[in-house]
């Protein structure tokens, strides 16, 4: 079997299911959800020859596809992997199939639109990974905005208009800049190719302008301090399986574009502005996650921990330029860059596991405030011990995926610069803090009410999702290798693109 | 391939015919209309459909030819426009019978003034002389004051065609006077000559002449700061007529300027270019922040129409022809779009309940799932959103003003049309995010649902592959 066509396959089949989910309509509920969970089942299936037939040790692209699509633009469909996307694109695939199990029975409003926008989405945000045509890229960047903006209008919570409309025109804004630039380099290189733009030798004022214009687009969607507003007020609104899928992976679009775009197409303006993206990654960590304490809704709470965790992302990814500075070599930068992507997985792995865990409690008490719990370790022990496992999680305790990725950026930050390390490890106080006075206020103590008393514990189908998602928690934890080694080239790769001036030589 | 087809092609068949079937359908309904309801509907579509045929068959002009003393100049883009608006004039026709026939609005003259419209259109396209300019826009502008003013007993109507026409009546003096001005500078009607004779670089008199020139094309396109019957007339016209404008009548304004501007004062771009910017950048402003406030649909249309105006004529400002193919490619999404978004309204509406203010769409997606489906592609097409044909229509406009030079008004479009997204979203919103509260649910229609649905699916197919228009546009202005 070749190769070819597998990427395709990943991106149109949800697609395609999600046009014939939303065909059959909301009449025949219980087939629309059937055909639902087997498209994303078969998506899954369908990433695992992805996984195999990976070769590791190669920076270079993989499961090429390169079609002729717009000729007249220059333009091409032109998909591939390295070791930095394909795992978002596991991730993409994996978290799917969680979101449709847990919509199962909870959603009655409306059923095969719900579950066919989630497909949608699917293919699309693996698209945004797969792209490797940068007017294709936006293609799916953009493309994806509209089922995100239905599903929490639709399904979200009572401010849910409020919510969507700033979700939306906030990123909206963002990308259109990044659409001027890109364009912008389409003219300097002669066609949309991402490995041409990353080639193209660019002066420092150009880069300047293009680094600003991409990073509009991606500040609003990991998203950074100060443009993170929008975050808190779509999670709280938006439903279960919309926050799980904003937080799992679209989070993580701004972060991989950072690493595909501003890194390698504008290596001279990120060692220029490298300390403005460490400082806003330094107060995402620190601000927010102070904001995070004091929060009354657990949603919120969880919203405002993403953004700190995001913050080690960016952080992870533009210490790269600090490392160098201080230490002369590119030896230990690559942690950095290691860990920003690490974090990026296991973030979207546990965060999108703690907001399974706020749904389960919504569904029964339809209520997020922590001051409406108390005790329920007494009547859904179950359940109370994967809400302590993600918490702990969360928190960065080690044997958990969230330890690997935030060791490594301190790791990272120790080479850079004392204070900086000193900073980022508050995230190991604070988050530890948040974290566990979450659980302790909701999940300890005594039965706070009759209403507490009277919850069922998880269900069959609630355990299956949680279960699995511990288990890849805690298998990502204890044995991160495969993963590294996968990322391993790539990274090594975009480092020494991220450190490779790009400034033509003055003329004589 | 190209040799062939001209020595069988007769280059004016389009008008030829359309001013032959006007003159027949006009009698056919005097003698036949009363007894067969819906006979001059039919015969109109089929002109047009004949008309499509002969022009595919007889009228396929591809290269640059001049006829009639240099009146009349066919060439490619003048066939792909015509073959466009018989295409558009169809689809219009067929949303709006129905529309008509509920209302009592069944006169034959209505489909004479649609085809007399047409034929405007079509000599517009054709022009090549200022003269034919002239005389295609006032064939257009008559019919349409009439057509506003179809619904007799309508107060809004009426006073929408009395401003249409005051205001258009005076931009066509302003035509004529820039028009005259330019003669006297020149001393030529016809356009290749006059393109020739301004090369020699411009003075004072042919400057105002410019500006005159400008103003009333401005006007045509219902750009600021002559915008001022946009949205009374698209809020008072009947739906149907509304749609006319929006769409056919919109083909002959591109006609317009790319016949005049990027033809004829083709070699003084340094005059037209800043004015149309200026125009532009103050269309896209008010456009779409006054838009916003809007409550009534079809208004709310007429100040997105402002607002894309603002953006065909960013395209020619930048007097290259990049810009120009853009132009080109916007004017086709947008017309294919407005067509389908007027046809929603009509299909949504009965006798009675025009189904024009925004809050009517409230909970349309549950009371009827496809039409709001529909609606929600149509809107985010408007709106620039991928993967729908308006998306590359503005980028297409983005990538000429950055090709260029640009940047700024290139950041300036798409920070606007960020704007813009707003009040498409709200649509979307109501249909989506509202209870339907006691609205009715549409009526049937199956045939109109029919065609609705090829137009969207057009939007969306144009958006997933959009080669192919975008190579006869770059083809068209070499």
């Amino acid at each position: 079997m070749r190769d070819i066509g597998l990427l395709s396959v990943v991106i149109w089949l949800p697609i395609l299911g999600g046009i014939v989910t939303l065909a059959i309509g909301d009449l025949r509920a219980q087939l629309a959800r059937c055909v639902a969970l087997l498209t994303s089942l078969l998506t899954l299936a369908a990433c695992v020859p992805l996984y195999l037939r990976f070769a590791n040790g190669t920076a270079s692209f993989q499961f090429i596809e390169r079609l002729e699509w717009i000729p007249a633009l220059h333009a091409q469909y032109y998909l591939g992997v390295d070791g930095i996307s394909l795992p978002l694109i596991l991730l993409t695939a994996f978290m799917t199939v969680p979101v449709i199990i847990a919509g199962w029975s909870v959603v009655e409003k409306r059923p095969a639109q719900y579950f066919a926008a989630f497909l949608i989405m699917e293919g699309l945000m693996i698209g945004v990974f797969a792209a490797m045509d940068s007017l294709l890229f936006y293609f799916f960047w953009e493309a994806m905005l509209i089922p995100m903006f239905v599903i929490i209008g639709i399904w979200g919570g009572p401010r849910r208009v409020y919510a969507t409309l700033k979700f939306f025109l906030y990123t909206f804004l963002g990308s259109v800049l990044m659409l001027v630039a890109l364009i912008w380099l389409y003219l300097k290189a002669g066609n949309y190719s991402i490995e041409a733009m990353q080639q193209l030798p660019l002066t420092l004022a150009e880069q300047r302008w293009l680094f600003l214009a991409l990073l509009v687009a991606f500040a609003v969607k990991v998203p950074m301090f100060p443009v993170h507003t929008w975050l808190p007020d779509a999670h709280v609104e938006a439903p279960t399986g919309g926050s799980v899928i904003l937080a799992a992976i679209m989070l993580k679009m701004g972060g991989y574009g950072l690493l595909r775009f501003s890194l390698p197409m504008t290596p001279d303006a990120s060692r220029e502005l490298d300390w403005l993206i460490v400082s806003l990654s330094l107060i995402a960590i620190v601000y927010i996650a102070f904001v995070a304490l004091v929060q009354q809704d657990m949603k919120k709470l969880i919203a405002y921990s993403s953004i700190a965790h995001m913050g080690f992302v960016t952080m992870g990814a533009f210490l790269v330029f600090f490392i160098v500075a201080a230490t002369g070599s590119t030896k230990g930068a690559v942690n950095g860059l290691d860990g920003a992507v690490v974090q990026m997985i296991s973030h979207g792995l546990i965060s999108g596991a703690l907001f399974l865990c706020i749904g389960v409690l919504y569904d029964r008490m339809h209520t997020r405030e922590i001051s409406a719990y108390g005790g329920v370790i007494n009547v859904m022990p179950k359940f109370a011990a994967f809400m302590v496992l993600f918490a702990l999680a969360n928190s960065g305790l080690p044997g958990t995926s969230g330890f690997v990725g935030e060791f490594l950026v301190i790791l990272a930050s120790f080479k850079a610069s004392f204070w900086f390390a000193l900073l980022a490890a508050t995230i190991l106080v604070l988050g530890a803090a948040y974290n566990l006075w979450l659980v302790k206020r909701v999940i300890f103590g005594p039965v706070a009410n009759d209403k507490v008393a009277a919850l069922q514990d998880l269900n069959a189908r609630e355990f299956l999702v949680l279960g699995v998602l511990a288990l890849s928690v805690l298998a990502l934890g204890m044995w991160p290798a495969p993963m590294l080694n996968m990322m391993e080239a790539s990274v090594q790769h975009l480092l020494q693109q991220a450190v490779t001036s790009k400034i033509p030589l003055a003329l004589p | 391939m190209i040799a062939g087809l001209t020595t069988v092609s007769w280059p004016a068949v389009p008008e030829v015919w359309l001013a032959f079937s006007a003159c027949l359908i006009l009698m056919l309904d005097v003698y036949g209309g009363d007894k067969r309801r819906g006979l001059t509907a039919t015969a109109t579509m089929l002109a047009l459909l004949i008309g499509v045929l002969l022009t595919s068959s007889f009228g396929m002009v591809l290269q640059h030819s001049v006829l009639f003393n240099g009146l009349y100049v066919a060439d490619g883009l003048g066939t792909f426009l015509k073959l466009a608006g018989f295409v558009a004039m169809a689809t219009a026709i067929f949303y709006s019978q129905d529309y008509l026939e509920q209302r009592g609005m069944l006169g034959g003259e209505y489909y004479v003034l649609c085809l007399t419209g047409l034929l405007g259109v079509f000599v517009l396209i054709s022009a090549n002389s200022l003269l034919t300019v002239y005389l295609g826009i006032e064939l257009l502008s008559l019919s349409l004051y009439a057509l506003v003013a179809f619904d007799r007993d309508s107060g809004i109507a009426a006073e929408a065609a009395i401003k249409y026409f005051v205001l258009g009546a005076i931009a066509s003096g302003a035509l004529l006077y820039g028009m005259s001005m330019l003669y006297g500078m020149t001393g030529t009607l016809d356009l290749d000559t006059l393109g020739t004779i301004v090369r020699h670089g411009p003075d004072g008199g042919m400057i105002i002449g410019i500006a005159f020139v400008v103003a009333a094309i401005a006007f045509k396109f219902g750009a600021v700061p002559f915008h001022m019957w946009v949205p009374d007339v698209y809020q008072g016209a009947p739906t149907s007529v509304a749609l006319y404008i929006a769409t056919v009548s919109n083909l002959g304004s591109f006609a317009l300027i790319a016949r005049l501007l990027s033809y004829g004062l083709a070699g003084l771009p340094e005059v037209w270019t800043q004015m149309l910017m200026a125009v532009a950048v103050l269309s896209l402003l008010l456009g779409n922040v006054v838009a916003i406030a809007q409550t009534n649909l079809k208004r709310l249309l007429g100040y997105s129409a402002i607002a894309n105006a603002g953006f065909v004529l960013l395209g020619f400002s930048t007097g290259a022809s990049v810009g120009y193919q853009a132009a080109l490619n916007f004017t086709i999404a947008y017309v294919l779009t407005t067509l389908a978004s007027f046809g929603m309204i009509i299909m949504l509406s009965r006798s009675g309940f025009e189904h024009d203010e925004i809050a009517d769409f409230k909970g349309l997606s549950t009371r009827d799932p496809l039409l709001a489906a529909l609606m929600l592609v149509l809107m985010f097409s408007t709106a620039g959103v991928p993967p729908f044909i308006g998306f590359w229509a503005k980028l297409w406009i983005i990538q000429a003003l950055l090709t260029t030079g640009h940047v700024w008004l290139a950041v300036f479009a798409v920070v606007i049309s960020v704007v813009g997204a707003f009040y498409y979203l709200r649509v979307v919103w109501y249909m989506y995010f509202e209870g339907a509260g006691d609205r009715p649910v549409a009526e049937r229609r199956p045939r109109m649902r029919l065609i609705l649905l090829l137009n969207t699916l057009t939007v969306a197919a144009l958006g997933l592959l959009p080669n192919a228009l975008l190579d006869i546009c770059q083809r068209l202005f070499p």
